[in-house]
């Protein structure tokens, strides 16, 4: 079964993700901010990160520089999920190392159309 | 809605339109058509079905066509297609035109513009291969509201997330407020005109390439046939059909034969007049489309 890990301090957004995410056969974990994420992937990596921009602590963009600088950091596909939705923040997440980007508010055929693009639908 | 009224609409919209309704698509009849019964300040769907009925109802009539044939569609929907469109059909058509360097593509159910959109991308990002080529994108379809808004080329934020990668969005889109443009190379690249399938299309030429997905689905296997057997008529005999997914023309004609390993792509059969003297006509004849394919597929 493909992990995916939710990271977001919306506990109503990472429900709504989980019900999406389960029901394309992810096994999912959570954290509600960067840092917590970090240390997620320092136990073990998963097979994607649904990634917020904002949150407190250290930020989506943050967590994705350090994330695909540490070992087998780059395998992980990685998907922003966020409401910050102009050309330029979504070009500077994919110079990051974001393989794509959602912009809230999403829905089912969104995030599964965005996994399939990433091959793991 | 009495049964009355919806057996009169059913009935309407398969004389109309070829749309066939199942009896448990009543509620579908609903969701669609109440709101056209409230913007013409109707109490319901009989009141609809009265107007429908009363003398000088085209207009009326046309908006109900529209609301009922009007479907959702997604940029590179079902993504098989168009790996098979970029990896194989391209290819081959690439080298059996190398002389003529022109393609015609015919999108026969383009609806708001996703389809043929999504096409033109791909050529666009198909870059030097195609550099000196001339291709025709003709997207045709019932509605003329939903043309319109193809033509225009505005999407919401949530129509070009269905199917677009966010790469393909960055290269050919511009951010206008909460929506996106396509942008103005893209759009030149389609021409649309208003089709209803069930009328003559022989004026619109001959094609290398037919997209008609998830459009035969609504109509009955008599129109179906009949719709293949037209489209026979304008692809090129070295040409591609593309159907959708839940397509096939397997069990309804000899008109087209479906291409080895190329889900929902689908070769003219030649004609028994065009085989004479061939022990297996149409093995021997469909060859050269599949043939192209294998060896468009080989050379990747």
């Amino acid at each position: 079964m493909k992990t995916c890990l939710l990271v977001d301090d919306s506990s109503v957004i990472r429900k709504v993700a989980r019900r999406i995410l389960e029901g394309l056969s992810f096994e999912i974990s959570e954290a509600e901010d960067g840092e917590k994420a970090l240390f997620v992937c320092q136990r073990a990596l998963p097979d994607a990160v649904l990634l917020d921009w904002n949150m407190p602590r250290m930020d989506g963009y943050q967590f994705l520089r350090a994330l695909r600088r540490m070992p087998g950091g780059d395998q992980p596909k990685v998907v922003f999920c966020t409401t910050e939705n102009d050309v330029a923040q979504i070009a500077r997440a994919l110079h990051a190392g974001a393989d794509e980007y959602i912009m809230k508010p999403f829905d089912k055929d969104i995030v599964t159309a965005k996994f399939q693009e990433i091959g793991l639908v | 809605m009495t049964t009355f009224d919806f057996d009169f609409l059913r009935r309407l919209l398969k004389e109309r339109s070829g749309l066939v309704l199942s009896a448990d698509k009543e509620y579908l009849v609903e969701s669609r058509l109440l709101p056209v019964a409230r913007r013409r300040g109707l109490a319901g769907l009989s009141d609809l079905v009265q107007k429908l009925k009363a003398p000088g109802a085209g207009g009326l009539l046309a908006e109900v066509v529209e609301a009922m044939t009007t479907n959702e569609t997604f940029f590179l929907r079902d993504k098989v297609p168009f790996d098979h469109f970029r990896q194989s059909i391209m290819p081959a058509l690439l080298g059996a035109r190398e002389n003529r360097r022109r393609i015609r593509i015919w999108c026969a159910a383009a609806s708001t513009g996703q389809e043929p959109y999504s096409l033109a991308m791909c050529l666009k990002e198909m870059g030097d291969k195609i550099a000196g080529w001339r291709f025709e994108i003709i997207a045709t379809d019932l509605s003329t509201e939903v043309l319109e808004k193809a033509k225009i080329g505005l999407y919401s934020q949530f129509e070009v997330q269905r199917g677009l990668p966010i790469q393909m969005l960055l290269r050919h889109f511009t951010q206008t407020g909460d929506s996106w443009q396509i942008s103005p190379d893209i759009r030149a690249m389609v021409q649309y005109r208003a089709l209803n399938l069930l009328e003559d299309f022989s004026s619109l030429g001959a094609y290398d390439l037919v997209f008609c997905r998830n459009v035969l689905i609504y109509f009955d296997q008599p129109t179906k046939i009949d719709i293949l057997e037209r489209i026979k008529r304008v692809v090129e005999p070295d040409g591609f059909l593309v159907l959708g997914a839940a397509e096939t023309v397997v069990g309804l004609t000899d008109a087209f034969k479906p291409v080895h390993d190329q889900r929902g792509v689908y070769a003219p059969q030649a004609s028994p007049t065009v085989t004479r003297g061939a022990d297996t006509p149409f093995a021997r004849l469909d060859m050269p489309a599949t043939a192209r394919l294998a060896a468009a597929m080989g050379a990747r």
